[in-house]
């Protein structure tokens, strides 16, 4: 340290110093981070619809935007709610299921067309489904699954395959083999296997693809925007996106307030669930 | 297993009445290879398999293909969409026939080498077993394969084969007929004034827009790092809560809200800050430059969050030998961070960090919901702040320029598969996948 030659008070004096900087640039980051966020809240419980009147800290706090949410017969918020947690929780399930089957198979059987499977499938995630939105708007029309749930439901599983499967086949790979090796020689059949040894092995990972699957219909707009078109069959984010869209100052508390409503519930899981979120995506990444 | 037999010199020839030949071009029907190899189940199976298949799909596929090539005669009648999308699945269900018959002969071929050698063919039974286990794997990708082609191959094909029509606003089916018009799409792309500004102007922006915005987001996030890592500062899970924070929220809501609080008019950046200390408040939605420096400035404070939590928990794990030993060397602070901390944290997260470039160099969500891609500039079809895939996007849904934008597309996917390709050669995972 460059305070060692010198006299003690001196090394108090500078450690004191370095710490007053360390802290002013929390301080400074705290504010950053903070402020957007309050002033959304703020601006969520301002009276108007407006956003031109509307204040970070209103004169009078009133709940009217989150009420209307809910009550008014033009608000569709709820419906939006519904959608969303029908698209959720079906993509949950239907995609956790078979990217555990897809990347059991890629990591325990060697099979013809698996190395260049694999190779797809490093491919494939690299591209955003975003590209081909022409073709899959083209598509679902002739199927007649434009503006309806099921059709945003196959998009998003068909997605999630590339992207989580490698994930889920980097977790079955570091299981030791010996285990479901010695359920074969004891008889047990391929399915038994997989459900009865892989399967609960795999929790953990598992648990984050179904999160992240989970999340995906609340933050995402952009192909709903492509799929979807009538209102009641909007999702939250779309929804919401809407609101602003249009006539963007003036629905703009109302849109704070909806957003606070779906913003709160997901930072929450979030934060508490950090370190799993943070841990799927490294080993994934690096082990996948 | 049947190969490696066949290579050694000491196998004597059991049956030499059997001829592998004969088997694969008998399967050329497919199912009598079989049959001449004794297996009168799997024969029959594999015959009806595939008449079952032909006669289903044989009128199918030779429509489609033949539609694929002229993408319709009938104008007002015939949509060459539908034209193109059956041409496609056709396409698709070639390959696999193809893929099916292939194996089929080989099957065929493989078996009759191992009779020759003295192979006993198994029972019915065992036939079945067999067929289990080595089938089990197709079981399990099956679903998962055939959703696969349906929701991204088959669409990014179609993109492909847009690139080279002529569909666009003015010559949209079903009222026009579409026909194939070979590179000229991308002819213009790069003949043409206006693209070829609007492209380069575009790419160029998207590639500055990805280096500098992840690499502010990695340096922050390094900085601060490092600075709560220290052990004289308290409250350390607060400080990690509250810079989560940004993670955690979902995007699409802060960068409306940020929007919000960049507008020239009303927004409190420019009313609270930047009036009361410059006079004058900033275009940070009409002008391109400003607009650059705020997405830039947002992107940063969105993706700064997830590189920390990374790099807290690598500090964390870099044992204190290290430090130690440096210290005792009397090594300046300076060096500690640049011959220990730093190599450390880069070493154990460079594969994330190149995720984050890319996924920024396809950022949509950003440059779409903070200012739509704009301010519009003029002359050209992409807004101020556009990078590839919004453009992509504007050009598909507001211009309905759906031959350039799938030309575009198709550059950007070479752009993204080589960079790809690039990293993954060097990933850990698939030099590992060779030992097995």
């Amino acid at each position: 340290m460059a305070a060692k030659t010198k006299k003690p008070l001196d090394r108090k004096l500078v450690n004191r110093l370095e710490l007053i900087g360390s802290y002013s640039v929390i301080a400074i980051m705290f504010v950053i981070i903070l402020y957007p966020l309050a002033w959304a809240l703020g601006i969520s419980l301002n009276t108007g619809t407006g956003v031109y009147g509307a204040s970070i800290i209103p004169d009078n706090i009133t709940f009217e935007h989150y009420a209307w949410l809910f009550t008014d017969p033009r608000s569709n918020y709820l419906l939006w709610y519904r959608n969303t947690l029908i698209v959720a929780f079906s993509v949950t399930i239907i995609a956790t299921f078979m990217i555990a089957l897809t990347a059991y198979a890629f990591s325990r059987y060697r099979f013809k067309g698996r190395k260049n499977g694999l190779y797809a499938f490093l491919l494939l995630q690299m591209f955003p489904v975003l590209m081909a939105m022409v073709a899959i708007y083209i598509l679902l029309n002739t199927v007649n699954l434009l503006d309806s749930l099921l059709g945003l439901i196959i998009i998003y599983v068909g997605g999630a395959i590339p992207m989580n499967a490698f994930l889920v086949k980097g977790y079955f790979d570091t299981i030791p083999r010996e285990l479901d090796e010695s359920a074969k020689i004891d008889g047990a059949g391929h399915f038994r296997i997989f459900f009865q040894i892989m399967l609960p092995l795999a929790k953990p990972i598992l648990a984050v693809v179904a999160l992240f699957n989970f999340m995906a219909p609340f933050m995402d707009f952009i192909l709903p925007r492509i799929v979807l078109r009538s209102p009641e069959n909007f999702t939250l984010a779309l929804g919401l996106f809407n609101f602003v869209n249009d006539q963007f100052a003036n629905n703009f508390t109302r849109f704070a307030a909806g957003a606070i409503l779906i913003a709160v519930p997901i930072a929450l899981v979030y934060l508490f669930l950090q370190r799993y979120l943070i841990s799927g995506l490294t080993s994934g990444a690096t082990k996948g | 297993m049947a190969a490696k037999k066949e290579r050694d010199p000491n196998t004597i020839v059991v049956n030499p009445k059997h001829n592998p030949t004969v088997a694969a071009l008998l399967s050329i029907i497919p199912g009598l290879g079989q049959a001449y190899n004794k297996r009168f189940i799997k024969g029959a199976a594999l015959f009806i398999l595939f008449a079952a298949f032909v006669i289903a799909a044989v009128d199918f596929m030779s429509n489609g293909l033949q539609g694929l090539i002229t993408l319709g005669e009938v104008p007002r009648e015939d949509d060459s969409r539908v034209f193109l999308s059956n041409g496609i699945i056709s396409l698709i269900l070639l390959t696999f026939f193809i893929a099916f018959y292939v194996l089929n002969i080989q099957d065929a071929l493989k078996d009759a080498k191992r009779i020759q050698l003295g192979w006993q063919v198994p029972n019915i039974r065992e036939g079945f077993k067999n067929a289990w286990d080595t089938g089990f794997p197709y079981l399990l990708v099956g679903p998962g394969l055939l959703l696969l082609v349906f929701v991204v191959i088959f669409p990014l094909m179609f993109m492909v084969f847009l690139a080279f029509t002529n569909y666009n606003l003015y010559n949209a089916p079903p009222r026009n007929l579409l026909e194939w018009v070979g590179f000229q799409n991308f002819i213009n792309l790069f003949t043409i004034s206006e693209w070829r500004n609007t492209f380069i102007n575009v790419l160029s922006w998207t590639l500055i827009w990805t280096f500098v915005a992840t690499t502010l987001q990695i340096a922050l996030a390094l900085f601060l790092a490092t600075i709560v890592n220290d052990p004289r500062i308290k409250f350390k899970k607060l400080i990690r809560t509250v810079f989560i924070l940004p993670w955690a929220v979902p995007a699409f809501t802060t960068i409306i809200i940020f929007s919000a609080l960049f507008n020239d008019n009303f927004g409190a950046i420019n009313t609270g800050i930047i009036q009361p200390i410059f006079g004058t408040g900033i275009p940070w939605l009409t002008d391109a430059t400003w607009t650059r420096i705020a997405i830039i400035m947002i992107q940063v404070w969105l993706g700064f969050p997830f590189v920390y939590a990374l790099f807290t928990g690598v500090l964390q794990s870099i044992s204190a030998d290290w430090y130690e030993a440096a210290d005792i060397d009397g090594a300046s602070r300076i060096q500690k961070f640049r011959h220990i901390t730093f190599p450390h944290v880069m070493f154990a997260t460079a594969p994330l960090l190149i995720m984050q470039y890319s996924f920024n160099f396809n950022n949509f969500n950003i440059i779409y919901l903070f200012n739509q891609g704009g301010p519009a500039v003029r002359g050209q079809t992409a807004g101020g702040s556009d990078i590839l895939i919004s453009w992509i996007y504007g050009l598909t849904f507001e211009n309905q320029q759906f031959n350039m934008a799938a030309a575009i597309s198709i550059i950007l996917g070479l752009l993204v598969a080589s960079f790809a390709f690039f990293q993954f050669r060097r990933s850990r995972s698939f030099k590992e996948e060779g030992t097995f």
